[in-house]
């Protein structure tokens, strides 16, 4: 029978099957220190030990300052769970990268950069936005704290099998259209819960024609339309990137898992719950106007009324996420100015997409009365990006150049906005307060971040 | 941790769609290394007027005197979307919710209720229309939750719920899932050494 990759990653890895469910093994288990102290005292407290430490490794990201490479930057709390991940790694003998590590970064940039990430693996974090490593045709997903002590304690989990969506995007995607466009405008068309239950595999011309890095943008925001995980089968373009990263096979090992690797596809004729089709060429630069991912729509178009939502609960969300974004419907997207302009993320903050945001910072310089910070993914990036002299680009225009870290896009350190602040962010929610307490996110491309912090207002980044 | 069968309890409204756990349990509060201490910031955003939580949002649900000691909670669709927080389940189980019933839950907080036996029943969204309506009537309304059964009764009403059936017998039983993981130890080994070389 026709096999899809999910069929095939999958059963690859059942170790057993418990009736309707199955254990299943994970290969990688990456941790930070927000979602894993009540696991590793979970662990303590039953004398249990880590099972196989080697296939789980632990970073800070989420709670670290970005102006500051000191642990107790972000006051006592935020110290505490540093050093509480610090010793539990120590105890348990899980390499970590604390912070001023080289290898240091936000969890979901740093993986895929070591080479941790491999075609066919299973990845689990404490973190929705685990999917981000589909992008190599790995199964990943987010679970909770209890999970990640299940991880620990077994290198297994329980899971029932998803249903499964393919997402096909064709054709060519227009000259100023993003990776970021395209996943917006997919969560726009399925809705913010429209994968509950599914997993997505993600195919199509305009798909394959993506970078390793902006494949990672669009599995990233899976859990945005609700799936479970979103991944892409592997080609040649994952195995490139691969190739030669410092905890990738090599040799011997390389030659057999590329062979196994190239295997990794869904079959002719492999069965899907359910098809979604998308046209690369109709998609334009997008940006959410509400407070949750599938309120979105283009740059060209107008704030919607409630009443455009047949739905009633959509038009129920509208209402009210029209008032917390203090927005009236029919404005021009364009005509929206913002105070804040956020470039970072496990979403977008990648080489490319600091290339990307720096070309448009070259044209101007950053509007009066906006902050605009760029935060690199990761250490590695921020070299890069200085070898480049892209932090040059953004000094000079006026933005300020971060250490690497979560910053604003959840707000657990200093960087966090005020009630009544607008944000043109490159993150992946615009929930209520996420970003500060009565602050309003709008999501957006890296290029349109840009573009909207030199002209104070969102503007088409084509026009520019 | 002991078992949930069944649940006799009030409950609060909180009609709205998409009530995600940036709302449930807001970042600033999950510098904690522990499971407890998270229901005083449930809701922190809407329950109160300021970032000390001083002072009380007299418009929020379960602020109002009426729904005081509630310990069933109703909401809609998509109900626990967003980040994977299990602070989340752990918030409402300290403010002291024990049930959930949605029009719908996202998948990670679903498990998350799940590992912390705290009950997430869904219903079709005609038979929460009844049951906000019961409640927003008379907030005393007593809900009885019957999960050998799968039923919630009210005043005149029974709906039969579903669950899979992995989920009710680990609420039921209240079982270790890592103990009883543990014990397949052979087959993982076995699994193990099977296992793609690079992945070994
Ligand atoms: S960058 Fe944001 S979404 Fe990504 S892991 Fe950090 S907090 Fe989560």
């Amino acid at each position: 029978m026709a096999k899809s990759l999910y069929d095939k990653i999958w059963q690859a890895h059942v170790v057993d099957q418990l009736g309707d469910d199955s254990l299943i093994y994970i290969d990688r288990h990456l941790i930070h220190e927000v979602t894993s102290p009540q696991a590793f005292s979970g662990l303590n407290e039953k004398g249990r030990k880590v099972r196989r430490p080697e296939k789980t490794f632990a970073t800070m990201d989420h709670s670290i300052s970005t102006r500051s490479l000191a642990i107790d930057a972000c006051g006592p709390e935020n110290q505490l769970q540093l050093q509480t991940l610090a010793n539990n790694c120590k105890e348990h003998g899980i390499e970590l990268f604390p912070v001023g590590h080289q290898k240091q970064g936000i969890v979901h940039v740093i993986g895929p950069e070591l080479g941790l990430i491999l075609p066919g693996m299973t990845v689990v974090c404490g973190d929705s936005h685990t999917a981000t490593h589909g992008a190599f045709g790995a199964l990943a997903f987010g679970i909770g704290t209890s999970q990640v002590e299940h991880v620990f304690a077994t290198q297994t989990l329980k899971q029932s099998k998803a249903k499964s969506m393919l997402i096909n995007v064709d054709g060519k995607l227009p000259v100023g259209i993003t990776a970021k466009d395209i996943i917006l405008a997919i969560i726009g068309k399925i809705g913010h819960a429209g994968a509950t239950g599914y997993v997505i595999e993600y195919a199509g011309e305009a798909i394959r024609n993506l970078s390793m890095e902006e494949r990672m943008t669009i599995c990233n925001m899976s859990i945005e339309a609700g799936a479970k995980a979103g991944f892409i089968a592997p080609d040649d373009t994952t195995f490139e990137y691969i190739k030669g990263r410092e905890y990738a096979p090599s040799g011997e090992s390389w030659e057999k898992a590329i062979a196994y690797w190239k295997t990794l596809h869904s079959d002719d004729g492999a069965q899907f719950d359910m098809v979604v089709e998308l046209a690369a060429q109709d998609i334009t630069p997008q940006i959410t106007w509400g407070t949750n991912p599938g309120q979105v729509t283009g740059v060209t178009n107008t704030v919607p009324a409630p009443e455009d939502f047949s739905d009633p609960i959509d038009r129920e969300s509208a209402i009210k996420a029209l008032a917390y974004m203090d927005l009236k419907p029919g404005t021009k997207l364009t005509d929206i100015s913002v105070n804040n302009v956020f470039i970072g993320s496990c979403t977008n903050s990648r080489i490319e997409d600091l290339r990307a945001a720096a070309v448009i910072a070259k044209k101007g310089k950053v509007a009066k009365g906006v902050t605009a910070i760029v935060v690199p993914g990761s250490v590695t990036v921020k070299k890069q990006a200085e070898d480049e002299n892209l932090h040059q680009i953004f000094i000079d225009a006026g933005f300020e150049w971060r250490l690497p870290g979560c910053s604003m896009c959840l707000g657990m350190n200093d960087d966090i906005l005020k009630a009544g602040d607008r944000c043109a962010s490159t993150s992946n929610r615009n929930f209520e307060g996420r970003q500060g307490r009565g602050a309003r996110t709008h999501l957006v491309s890296p290029a349109m971040a840009a573009a909207a912090a030199i002209t104070g207002h969102f503007t088409d980044v084509r026009d520019l | 941790m002991t078992g949930f069968t069944t649940h006799l309890g009030t409950a609060a409204p909180l009609d709205q769609a998409n009530v995600d756990t940036d709302q449930i349990i807001p970042k600033q509060f999950l510098k904690g290394v522990t499971r407890t201490g998270y229901g005083k910031h449930l809701f922190h955003d809407w329950r109160y007027l300021d970032l000390h939580e001083q002072e009380l949002n007299p418009e929020f649900s379960l602020n109002k005197p009426e729904y005081q000691g509630a310990s069933i909670l109703l909401a809609r669709e998509n109900f626990g979307c967003g980040s994977s927080r299990e602070h989340a389940p752990w918030a409402l189980d300290d403010f002291g919710f024990s049930v959930v019933i949605a029009t719908s839950f996202a998948d990670i907080f679903y498990g998350n209720c799940i590992n912390n036996q705290l009950l997430p029943i869904s219903l079709p969204n005609s038979e929460m229309d009844v049951l906000f309506n019961a409640v927003k009537e008379n907030p005393e309304t007593q809900i009885y939750i019957d999960l050998p059964n799968q039923k919630v009764k009210f005043a005149d009403s029974e709906f039969q719920f579903d669950i899979a059936e992995h989920h009710k017998s680990n609420l039921i039983k209240g079982l270790d899932a890592i103990g009883q993981t543990l014990e397949l130890d052979d087959k993982i080994l076995q699994y193990e050494e099977n296992a793609l070389t690079w992945l070994r």
